[in-house]
């Protein structure tokens, strides 16, 4: 209960960072940065059209922060990798833009929290990865635009040792091509 | 005493803004039958411009082998096996004494002849002449330890081996090379994203290790001569855990190229890569028998992540670990007869060993975090990392847990350790 609760708070939070891509300064890319946060400055509309207007007709909508498509992250209970329901809504949307854009490319981060081997980390983030993976091909993707890799305990988006923050730290991020 | 001094003298270069953050050892327990020794300081040592006896004197404690008896107080110090006063060391107990001079040549370099005596015996157990510059003292110190060590127990010191951990301070990582007493560290790969699993080539020439650096796990070797480094394994997918078989021709890693995270083989160079078997379950953490022809992993196939080999030539895997829910990251002794691995009891994460033959299992630490053990090239010490106050430390302990050491870097998480191979003399 607690874990869905804190996972839909991360999600607000990230869906949050996209609203505001003013306050995104890039960090010497140590932090893996959330989805909405690796938005390229081209994307951001002049400061004059900017009030909140969710009308913009040209917005991409893998920037969009009221697109689905914005939202990058899948979050697992300890030792899972089984994607929960909440979340299939975002992979279907991804799913059926990767397979109307032939030519975008994806690549799935799999991550874990930090406790136990490095290595079976690693290979557990990849695990969840390719869950991912064989999903979004279930819903249209090609085996050549996604490539799921681990970054396995190395880059928690939370450092404190406790139960939410290891939460937040067994995920799967999506990144398109030209965001990693 | 002399050690006391040496950890302040260490926290000086520290505080001066020496380029190194250095390791510090701390002995927190001893071994049982240590041999009483006595390392006399060599007449004329203070032309030197460090102390080549403490040095000797602190890797032979370290060893766990060794209790260094006080050496103070002798006037004026022996050189020769004949001005020793061989009644005085009995009534100590001592066991070996070792007594030396230091001189500077003409040339600005500088000599060191020692002997090392057996004390009941009166008779020396031989000695040796280094000539050295200023800059090989501490080597020349290891030398000298590890002639004692072999001399006494039979079998090869390891003062003269090398360590290679990471350091991760703040947002920066660092593969670090130093001494095995932690001094002398310098910076093999300096990075701004992690990495992970070191592992030392044979010869002690060459690191294999797994860097982020390109927002995915691939997989690097790493010349320690020329700093020079090439891909080995960089497919679609991950690539990590690389393991040196005996012959450093050839590396046993794990891809997911094929889906899954799988054992394979491939040359140094990065050619010939083929797959050691098939399994749907994680594979993963592959370490060389010492002959090379097993393969100890880790595998989740039977519900579970527990430690199987395999032989290389192929065939079925057995599974060699069955107490707990969780035994990860098996590492074969250098006489193939111990394991050492990480097991988790009541969610602690506990270095064990494992007597192969009869499979008897000993847990050897108290910690929770203990990961990546290492063992030294003579068997007698496995490095591991461990947490002590939220930060990474490295930690060793003696295969039957008797003796123990912490080595730290003050304000860093240190991480990662591998134990290089015995350096060719």
């Amino acid at each position: 209960m607690n874990k869905k609760l804190i996972a839909a708070l991360a999600l607000a939070l990230l869906y949050g960072c996209g609203t505001e891509p003013a306050k995104e300064e890039p960090k010497a890319g140590v932090e893996e940065r959330t989805p909405g946060a690796v938005q390229p400055p081209a994307a951001q509309p002049p400061a004059a059209t900017r009030p909140v207007a969710p009308t913009r007709v040209e917005a991409n909508p893998l920037k969009d922060p009221n697109n689905i498509l914005s939202k990058r992250s899948i979050f697992y209970d300890f030792d899972s990798d089984v994607i929960k329901e909440e979340f299939r809504p975002m992979l279907q949307a991804h799913g059926k833009y990767l397979s109307q854009n032939k030519s975008a490319k994806m690549l799935i981060q799999g991550n874990c929290d930090e406790r136990g081997s490095r290595e079976y980390n690693l290979a557990l983030g990849q695990r969840r990865a390719e869950g991912v993976k064989r999903m979004l091909m279930l819903m249209g993707a090609t085996e050549s635009q996604v490539e799921p890799v681990s970054l396995g305990e190395e880059k928690p988006r939370c450092e404190d040792k406790t139960d939410s923050c290891y939460s937040q730290n067994r995920r799967s991020d999506m990144l398109y091509g030209g965001e990693y | 005493m002399k050690r006391a001094l040496q950890i302040i003298a260490a926290w000086l270069l520290v505080l001066a803004g020496a380029a190194q953050a250095q390791l510090t050892i701390e002995i927190t327990g001893g071994g049982a039958d240590q041999i009483p020794i006595a390392v006399l300081r060599f007449a004329g040592e203070n032309v030197l411009p460090a102390s080549l006896t403490d040095v000797s004197e602190a890797d032979l404690a370290r060893s766990g082998r060794f209790r260094a008896q006080y050496a103070g107080g002798v006037q004026p110090l022996p050189t020769d096996p004949s001005q020793v006063n061989f009644s005085q060391w009995k009534s100590r107990n001592t066991d070996a004494l070792v007594i030396g001079q230091a001189a500077r040549l003409a040339d600005g370099r500088f000599e060191a002849r020692f002997h090392l005596l057996d004390v009941p015996k009166q008779a020396s157990l031989g000695g040796v002449v280094f000539t050295f510059n200023a800059a090989q003292v501490r080597t020349t110190a290891h030398r000298i330890a590890d002639f004692i060590y072999e001399k006494m127990t039979g079998e090869r010191g390891v003062a003269s081996t090398r360590i290679a951990y990471v350091v991760k301070q703040g947002t920066r990582f660092e593969l670090q090379i130093a001494d095995a007493d932690g001094q002398g560290a310098q910076v093999a790969l300096a990075s701004r994203e992690p990495i992970i699993s070191p592992g030392w080539s044979p010869d002690g020439a060459r690191l294999a290790y797994v860097s982020f650096e390109s927002k995915k796990p691939v997989v690097y070797v790493h010349s320690l001569t020329t700093g020079q480094r090439h891909v080995v394994a960089n497919f679609k997918g991950s690539n990590s855990a690389p393991a040196w078989a005996p012959d450093g021709k050839q590396l046993a890693v794990v891809l997911s190229r094929e889906g899954g995270s799988q054992l394979f083989l491939i040359n140094a160079d990065g050619s010939n890569v083929r797959r050691l078997m098939t399994t749907s379950g994680i594979d993963t953490e592959p370490y060389f028998s010492p002959d090379g022809q097993r393969i100890y992993f880790t595998s989740d196939r039977g519900g579970s992540p527990q430690i199987y080999q395999i032989p290389v030539s192929g065939g079925e895997a057995s599974r060699i670990t069955f107490d707990g829910g969780y035994n990860v990251t098996p590492r074969v002794s250098p006489d193939g007869k111990t394991l050492a691995f990480v097991t988790r009891r009541e969610g602690r994460f506990q270095l064990a060993v494992m007597d192969l033959a009869s499979r008897q299992m000993q847990v050897l630490t108290d910690t929770q975090r203990d990961e990546s053990p290492s063992f030294a090239p003579n068997g007698r010490m496995i490095l591991y990392a461990t947490e002590l106050g939220g930060r990474g430390v490295l930690a060793a302990t003696s295969p039957d847990g008797r003796v123990k050491q912490r080595l730290t870097v003050k304000a860093a998480d240190v991480r990662e350790p591998a134990w290089g191979p015995f350096l060719a003399n």
